[in-house]
């Protein structure tokens, strides 16, 4: 039964993914690209690999993914010039892609690409399992992974970062530190009677 | 499997470069801009704290964090050489970025994070580590690529650079997962003790493993620039400012070469054979188009990206012997190529002034009449290039062609003897544009007052006519690394 939805999703998953490139419309890819991170995480619940499915889900498809669809539809690609060489370079790219998959399914062999579920250890959760694998055999991978995180940060903030001229931006500790008296100006007038039939005689 | 203190100890330098360079990132906020030679006086001195923590553990061998860090010789010579290389290529640099208005602080810390990235390559343990180690290093380098963001060459080559990094970084992952299907172990040692037998009773999947292989050598090979994966290599040495372009076409090879080290030897050591064939290969067609593409340029920096590609086979050359003295030889070539390019480079950066690159050859023009001195330290750099003797680029060739003839590939040491003279036409017409040309300005050159650059520059061409007599040592130290 396993074996049969592992099929099932992994054929969902291809197809799914075959589809992000070829749709025309860059929504539809994106919607598609949903489809495979989901496909995904239903391999991974196949594999009792509760803790990653949930967490592609909601990192992916909830934050990731829909960013990228606000992206893509405040951007209003262009969808004809992107793929001009499509139809040029694709029949030498289907006949090296065909080359490939041919060799690679002959050379491993349908049968081996069978999944076998992992045995649990000790009657662990994936979660308990996971958290205490990342915090005793990798902890410094784990570390490294974090410093690659603060270089992103470092490498966007530097490559996106402008200090322009003229422009507009807050200052937080300004906001902080004002006072009442310093954001309205009461300004005392002495009352006047607009002389109304004077000005509109004035500006005809 | 508990983490205990003494493994910190282990990863001393490593933990060092971390704080240092997270300090400065902090520090470097608080300093103006008129100050920011704090910043760069400190990413010095942080490299060689690193550099001294380096050389003063004079532990044996040994493991730490489960194996997933090696500190063993051939780590700690590839670490002292790539950060002293990076603390020189920072004091080359330093008037280069000044004059452009790049002189910023996040261009010191990009390239330490890069460098510890580099570290933390050659001392992998784990296929985990070899990865996050190499993508440490690369994502710094995509940044630094695009550090100049209102230049489009610059902009094309980090998009170029990026887009295939990315490509090979997910060929080489896709070749680690096999190579940890066919084996169910992470641990580089205990995947070459079992091979493609397989532990916790998995069945055999000697092709799995095989195909991992072919996976893992195509990611080498685009990290070193071997064809044909090099594609992105002349854009990106064009495209970047020079300062970047030093950076990228020195330290990282080393790194590179501790990575096809830990991967091919360390690890997938038992399919030698296999590998061994597919790097000469690579080797033949580095070496050729390499040397025959770089004699239509004009443009040295691309000139210098199309030699790299060549040095890359050579280097190859070395790695395909699979025994120890192959893989010094092969180590000792990296070496003697980054000091190499860096002394190519730093003349480049040395004669380049703010709105002039210096970077066609034809800038080189009568180069000997306006500052011999110089002009003579390329030309030291570019015979090394060529591999002439008896300065260091020759003794460093002439241990890799012997490694590939005693590895039964004599074919292709021919290949290599033979681009390497189609070679001496590329780096001689450097020289001959530099003594035989009429200079265009015909005024003596306005040197900078940058007296680091100019000393550091002048003892990095005198070190290839000394590395070229005096290089017992250096091998010594190579084949001590590797047991020899």
């Amino acid at each position: 039964m396993n074996l049969i939805l592992f099929y099932v999703f992994a054929a969902v998953l291809v197809l799914a993914a075959l589809g992000v490139i070829a749709v025309k419309n860059s929504v539809h890819a994106a919607l598609l690209l949903v489809l495979c991170f989901f496909t995904t995480s239903a391999l991974w619940l196949l594999m009792q690999a509760e803790f990653l499915a949930i967490a592609l889900v909601l990192v992916y498809v909830g934050a990731v993914m829909v960013l990228f669809l606000f992206v893509v539809m405040m951007l209003d690609i262009k969808v004809e010039p992107l793929r001009e060489g499509f139809i040029r370079f694709l029949p030498v790219g289907v006949l090296v892609a065909a080359v490939m998959l041919a060799e690679m399914l002959m050379l491993i062999g349908v049968r081996s690409m069978q999944i076998a579920p992992p045995a649990d250890p000790a009657g662990h959760s994936n979660t308990a399992w996971l958290g205490e694998a990342l915090f005793t055999r990798f902890l410094l991978p784990f570390e490294i992974a974090a410093v690659i995180l603060t270089v992103a940060v470092i490498a966007a903030v530097m490559l996106t970062l402008r200090k322009r001229v003229g422009i507009k931006s807050q200052n937080p500790s300004k906001q902080v530190a004002v006072k009442a008296s310093e954001r309205v100006r009461i300004v005392k007038m002495p009352s006047a009677v607009r002389d109304v039939a004077a000005k509109s005689e004035a500006t005809p | 499997m508990n983490f205990n203190l003494h493994d910190l100890i282990v990863l001393a330098p490593e933990d060092f470069l971390l704080g240092a360079t997270c300090a400065i990132l902090f520090i470097d906020l608080f300093l103006k801009q008129s100050q920011r030679a704090v910043t760069h006086w400190l990413s010095i001195a942080a490299l060689l704290g690193t550099l001294g923590l380096v050389l003063a553990d004079h532990d044996p061998a040994r493991l730490a964090f489960n194996g997933a860090y090696i500190h063993d010789t051939v780590a700690a010579v590839l670490k002292v050489f790539i950060l002293g290389i990076v603390a020189m290529v920072f004091v080359f640099v330093r008037r280069y970025l000044a004059e452009r208005k790049l002189f910023v602080g996040e261009f010191y810390t990009l390239t330490l994070f890069s460098t510890l990235g580099m570290l933390l390559l050659v001392s992998a343990g784990n296929l985990v580590m070899v990865y996050l180690g190499l993508e440490l290093f690369a994502l710094s380098s995509y940044a630094l690529v695009a550090i100049h963001r209102d230049s489009g060459v610059a902009s094309e080559a980090a998009m170029k650079y990026f887009v295939l990094g990315a490509l090979a970084s997910g060929l080489l992952l896709y070749g680690l997962s096999m190579i940890y299907g066919a084996t169910g172990t992470l641990d580089l040692a205990q995947i070459r003790q079992v091979g493609g037998v397989g532990v916790n009773g998995l069945a055999q999947h000697p092709t799995l493993l095989a195909f991992g292989l072919v996976f893992v050598v195509v990611g080498v090979a685009f990290k070193f620039g071997a064809a044909p994966f090099h594609m992105w290599l002349p854009d990106v040495y064009e495209g970047s400012p020079t300062a970047v372009t030093i950076f990228i076409g020195s330290a990282p090879k080393l790194a590179a070469f501790g990575m096809a080290y830990r991967l091919l030897d360390s690890g997938l050591g038992s399919l030698a054979p296999h590998w061994s064939q597919m790097l000469a290969a690579l080797a033949a067609l580095s070496l050729i188009i390499g040397n025959l593409v770089a004699i239509a340029q004009t443009n040295i920096k691309r000139m210098l990206a199309y030699s790299t590609i060549s040095h890359m086979g050579f280097l190859l050359l070395g790695l395909l012997n699979a025994t120890p003295s192959g893989y010094a030889a092969a180590m000792f070539y990296a070496i003697c190529y980054a000091f190499m390019t860096t002394a190519a480079f730093g003349v480049i950066l040395l004669l380049s002034r703010a709105g002039f690159e210096a970077e066609m050859i034809d800038d080189f023009k009568g180069l000997n009449q306006r500052n011999p001195w110089y002009a003579f330290v390329m030309l030291l750099a570019m015979f090394s290039l060529a591999g002439v003797p008896p300065l260091w680029g020759f003794f460093a060739k002439l241990l890799v062609l012997k490694a590939a003839i005693d590895a039964g590939f004599l074919w292709l040491a021919m290949i290599a003897i033979g681009m390497a003279i189609v070679g001496c036409f590329y780096y001689l017409r450097v020289v001959k544009a530099m003594y035989f040309d009429a200079p265009a300005d015909k005024s003596a050159l306005v040197l900078p007052q940058d007296l680091p650059l100019r000393w550091l520059l002048s003892i990095n061409g005198f070190a290839l006519i000394a590395l070229g007599v005096l290089w017992g040592p250096l091998i010594g130290w190579c084949y001590r690394a590797f047991g020899l």
